[in-house]
């Protein structure tokens, strides 16, 4: 059976999809139960694969019984059972969230919905297990079309950004196809594993130098690395509540996982950092990445453009900790991917719920969330101090990597980066628990403070339904389990990609 | 010393977090809530005390949680030092419990039961940090104290006290994120572990400019211990509630911060290390400046909590002083002054807080005269101050005397004056209260008969006073406990 | 001269070259929605006019075995007759993949136009700056 998962964990979902757009003719709640059928099946398929997987073992799965390199083949190792784990978990953990919100928006779609959501998670579980870069790039348009669509339903802004998204993310897309077109014309093959066989031995080709900087452009401009990050913050914070639960804390991380694999399997890391001498240009780089869009998130106030400039931060995180080409930033790169994920996906569920509920999206108009959603606000507050990174939150623990790993490198300016990116994070998220979360007991009768009564007066404000605080509260629990299991995590699977 | 699997020290950490869901659950039912604290405290402090006679009779405790990072586990280790500052604040929370409910129902403060809730997970933190096993674990509790305190600092939301809970959070943080992390990342990374050892862990690892560079950056970086410049956050933080600022911003979070200082240097550089290379006075300096400086400061200030804060921030420098002098005695005094120390400045904050309850006064100003209406507070106040400036028969007085040995000891006869002058100073800026409290000649606002604040605030103060005065007598099992801790620095000799 | 050697004898590049700086030009200049969409698909067809340009062989024919090759050993088949089946087999999937993407942008720009009732972007972005949200 194990042996089946790599194939069955893509076609699951893919003929669910199907089906579930399908069953909604029959009856509106069979969409759900079927999504959930099949999300269920692909967060066991995707546990038992990391179970198999501790220990540097490798599944390798041939699709229709074709072997490489005539066929596609799918192959499981320590990092991409990691990564699928952590979309597994997300997408079934936000399923009840999405549901919740289904009705706002989506009413009477919710087959769409549902075949949407399906396909989206098909197409980020399809990159990260298949071993064939055209198939990736396949299911890379997969998962983005669906993305584009589920945006594009969000407020009346959305569809403008989702556009903005689509034309900015097919340019990035084709850029990649390009970089696979070159390395084919070169090696033959679109398998990885032959490709990386090859590369090391071609690398004075400038046909390699350039398939590896555009394969690199594109992905990083999917991954939104500041500063092509442009069409993110208006498609994440304008999206609807129904589909950002899996959007936001998923497309960014499978895109830095896209940019390891191409480190690690297509190119190799001594390719990949050493001999193009890029190193040091992408680590500062993705330094000053990371302090501007800290600084754009301190600028705004609205909520949910504040998490996306952090989203575009933690890209920087994580690129950077790739480029710097040591263990310890490898290492951190690819705890942070599955870190980011919980943490994001904790901080995007309470922010939908917050503004869901307070119908507004200004920090500086809401007013007492503590007191009127108490686990939503607790949730909040964990997801926050995981970007700050305090620990015992798993973001502590992959900061801990990447700064090291940048000492190790000698790149002060990348640890600085993330120093200070924490303290900015830290006001932030203080400013944010200072305005909102406490409500107005003092007795000035400030114009804003009469005014911010008015706002809680006004509305019957009431915690989130039970389907958003369980997976809020679970996702907090993933938040400080994975920072506790952050040793293990690193000794039975990263420890073995490097 | 025989290392003990023991599942004891977690259970001693987790008590008062366990309590937390059954405070905010309770919290319609004030007597109920209350009875949830109290339960927490005393089975902890229990818990804690069951532990001390297998730390004595030269046992270490030791558990295992998880392995947080490769080579580094989440751990708790019993040691003498460990237990001796437990016992400290698991006591005190029992008796600063009692007081909350004094001070917090007679002054009908809102939102009392998220002030428990973070009471209870400061204690949490603060004990974590007491039984750490190495320096993350240590470093991950620090951190869960200082935000745990936050609401309790920005207690009253206004914007006073909005802006210092800034004040307060931005100097923690900025020390811990950005000088303690790279100081532990880099030790780390060299020498690949960060369990405390007697004999430091650093050897032969780093050239002495490093060391130096290292040792700065942890002593600033855990800004707890309220070393100049990074201490202007403790009289900021004492815009909370009394018993926050008397058991928190004089016992809890203050000495975690000294109690920090003293791993490192022990723990981290072993105390051998720092004489071989001649370090420890730097910190010495440092101490000795911000002794001197904040007693001057304190005697400045009129807010009576404010004056108390400055006289903690030269307090704690005395025991971040007698652990750099780096002499048997000098850590013998560092390690009771915290014993001491908690007990009479908890009573100090005490006495300020029942002023308050009862009179509404926070001047120093305006108490003149207040003896003959709160004779028993007043009174208290006296030992309380007594003890802190380090004269018999108070607990302080020990700590001082072996603190004036080990300079003596290491040779630095410097630092004797300094210590001297300080005591001096400190007697400057408390005596005047008391003199003035009960022989105040003008017409003042109080009446000339006993009108004490509420029983829950005046027991309390009472029975600190008590200790303090009895720690003078029998110091006891602070006093052996202190001897091991130094015994197993220089290997019992 | 050389210069012409270069250019013409890989003259299929540099379409493709010229091609996708087209596109590209139209997706970043052009204020028009449907136009940036033009020039986006300008982009991806000069990508797919890459791979096929790839595929060919002087004189190769259409990868197909015939009857009458049929019955010649396998070593008498020489892949050098043929051009190469497997960048047509890509782009055929590419080409579907152009086609949705296409689909899904013009489903986008018409609810975009329903909202802000004008597909020129600079207008949009004023209407958006100024709270304009299509809601009456």
């Amino acid at each position: 059976m194990i042996h089946q998962l790599p194939g069955l964990i893509v076609i699951v979902p893919l003929l669910a999809s199907l089906a579930a757009a399908a069953s909604g003719w029959v009856n509106r709640k069979y969409p759900f139960i079927i999504a959930f059928l099949a999300l269920s099946f692909t967060a066991y398929a995707s546990i038992s694969m990391l179970i198999y997987t501790a220990g540097g073992n490798v599944l390798t799965y041939h699709m229709s019984g074709w072997a490489p390199p005539v066929g596609i083949s799918y192959k499981i190792d320590a990092l991409n059972a990691l990564v699928l784990t952590a979309i597994q978990i997300i997408a079934l953990i936000n399923l009840p969230v999405s549901n919740s919100y289904v009705k706002y928006g989506f009413e009477k779609k919710e087959a769409p919905f549902y075949g949407l959501y399906l396909l989206f998670i098909t197409g980020l579980t399809g990159i990260t297990a298949t071993e064939d870069a055209f198939n990736l790039y396949v299911l890379l348009e997969v998962s983005s079309l669906t993305g584009y669509a589920l945006i594009g339903m969000g407020n009346t802004r959305s569809p403008f950004a989702a556009l903005n998204y689509l034309i900015i993310g097919t340019i990035g897309a084709s850029l990649y196809l390009l970089g696979v077109g070159y390395i084919y014309i070169k090696t033959g093959t679109l398998n990885m594993t032959e490709m990386s066989l090859m590369l090391p031995l071609l690398k004075d080709s400038s046909t390699i130098i350039m398939a590896f900087c555009l394969c690199v452009a594109g992905i990083l401009t999917k991954a939104a690395l500041f500063p092509m990050h442009g069409w993110l913050p208006g498609a994440y914070s304008n999206g609807p509540n129904a589909s950002m639960g899996i959007i936001a804390p998923l497309t960014t991380k499978v895109m830095i996982y896209v940019l390891i694999r191409l480190g690690i399997s297509i190119f190799g890391v001594e390719l990949f950092i050493e001999s193009f001498s890029l190193s040091n240009f992408m680590v500062n780089f993705c330094a000053i990445a990371i302090i501007a869009a800290t600084l754009k998130a301190l600028y705004h106030t609205k909520l949910k453009k504040i998490l996306s400039y952090i989203i575009i931060m933690e890209v920087g995180y994580m690129a950077g900790g790739f480029f710097l080409g040591n263990s310890d930033g490898t290492t951190g790169a690819i705890i942070h991917i599955i870190n980011d994920a919980a943490m994001t996906f904790c901080l995007f569920i309470a922010a939908g719920a917050i503004t869901s509920k307070f119908l507004e999206e200004d920090i500086r108009n809401i007013r007492g969330i503590f007191e009127k959603m108490p686990f939503t606000s607790l949730a909040f507050a964990g997801g926050a101090l995981a970007v700050i990174g305090i620990p015992p939150t798993c973001g502590f623990f992959s900061k801990w990597y990447l700064i090291k790993g940048g000492f190790g490198a000698g790149q002060y300016l990348f640890a600085g980066a993330l120093i200070f990116s924490s303290f900015i994070n830290a006001v932030i998220f203080f400013r944010i628990f200072e305005k909102s979360f406490f409500s107005d007991k003092n007795h000035h009768k400030t114009p804003e403070n009469l005014q911010a009564q008015n706002i809680n007066t006004n509305k019957q404000i009431s915690e989130a339904p039970l389907s958003v605080v369980v997976p809020l509260v679970s996702s907090l629990g993933l938040i400080i389990f994975l920072g506790l299991m952050t040793g293990k995590i690193v000794e039975n699977y990263i420890i073995h990609l490097i | 010393m025989s290392l003990i699997l023991s599942i004891k020290p977690l259970f001693a950490v987790l008590a008062s977090a366990l309590a937390v869901p059954g405070i905010i659950s309770s919290g319609k039912s004030q007597n109920f809530r209350e009875s949830w604290t109290f339960a927490g405290a005393i089975i902890k402090f229990l818990i804690i005390a069951s532990m001390v006679p297998a730390i004595i009779s030269g046992k270490e405790l030791y558990y295992s949680i998880a392995e947080i990072l490769p080579g580094i586990y989440f751990a708790f280790k019993v040691d003498s030092f460990g237990i001796f500052f437990a016992l400290v604040a698991g006591f005190l929370w029992i008796i600063t419990s009692a007081y909350s409910i004094g001070y917090m129902r007679t002054l009908k403060e809102h939102s009392q039961t998220r002030y428990f809730a973070f009471f209870a997970l400061s204690l949490f933190a603060t004990i974590g940090a007491a039984f750490a096993a190495n320096l993350l674990t240590l470093y991950i509790f620090y951190e869960i104290l200082s935000l745990s305190t936050y609401p309790l600092v920005a207690h009253h939301q206004d914007e006073k006290s909005k802006i210092s809970s800034r004040k307060y959070l931005g100097y923690l943080l900025f020390g811990s994120v950005g000088l303690a992390l790279p100081a532990m990342i880099w030790i780390q990374m060299k020498t690949g572990t960060l369990d405390f050892s007697t004999n430091g862990i650093l050897t032969g690892d780093f050239s002495k400019a490093e060391i130096i560079i290292l040792l700065l950056m942890l002593v600033f970086g855990f800004a707890k211990a309220g070393i100049m410049p990074l201490h202007s956050w403790l009289p900021a933080a004492m815009v909370a509630p009394t018993p926050v600022s008397a058991l928190l911003h004089a016992v809890a979070v203050v000495k975690v911060g000294v109690f920090c200082v003293v791993k490192v240097i022990t723990g981290v550089f072993g105390v051998k290390l720092l004489a071989h290379l001649d370090i420890g006075i730097i910190i010495a300096w440092i101490a000795s400046f911000t002794i001197i400086t904040s007693s001057l400061i304190a005697l400045t200030q009129d807010e009576l909590k404010r004056r108390l804060a400055f006289s903690t921030i030269g307090q704690l420098s005395y025991i971040v002083l007698g652990i750099a002098l780096l002499s048997p005695y000098g850590i013998k005094g560092g390690v009771l002054h915290i014993a001491m120390h908690a007990f009479g400045k908890i009573t100090l904050f005490f006495c300020a807080g029942a002023i308050f309850v009862k009179t509404g006064k926070k001047y120093i100003s305006q108490i003149k005269g207040i003896g003959r209406q709160m004779p028993f507070t007043m009174g208290a106040f006296f030992i309380g101050s007594l003890s802190v400036i380090g004269l018999p028969p108070c607990g302080g007085f020990l700590s001082k005397w072996s603190l004036l040995l080990g300079t003596i000891q290491s040779g630095q006869t410097a630092f004797l004056i300094v210590l001297l002058v300080s005591s001096i100073l400190n007697a400057a800026y408390f005596l005047p209260i008391v003199y003035n409290a009960f022989f105040y000649k003008e017409k003042s606002d109080f009446k000339d008969e006993i009108d004490e604040a509420p029983m829950f605030c005046v027991v309390p103060l009472v029975i600190t006073a008590v200790i303090s005065v009895f720690l003078f007598f029998y110091p006891g099992v602070f006093n052996t406990l202190a001897d091991m801790f130094v015994n197993s620095i220089y290997g019992g000799s | 001269m050389e210069i012409y050697e270069i250019i013409l004898k890989n003259y299929n590049y540099w379409i493709f070259i010229i091609l996708m700086f087209t596109g590209l030009y139209g997706v970043i200049a052009k204020n028009n929605i449907i136009k940036k969409l033009i020039g986006m698909n300008i982009f991806q067809t000069s990508i797919i006019l890459f791979y096929v340009s790839l595929s060919a062989k002087l004189d190769g024919t259409i990868p197909i075995i015939t009857e009458t090759d049929k019955h010649k050993p396998d070593t008498l088949i020489d892949a050098a007759n043929y051009m190469n089946p497997l960048p047509h087999v890509l782009m055929l999937t590419a080409i579907v993949v152009s086609v949705a993407t296409i689909g899904v942008a013009l489903a986008l720009a018409i609810k975009v136009y329903r909202t802000y009732e004008t597909l020129e972007e600079d207008e949009i972005r004023r209407k958006i700056a100024s709270g304009y949200t299509g809601e009456n």
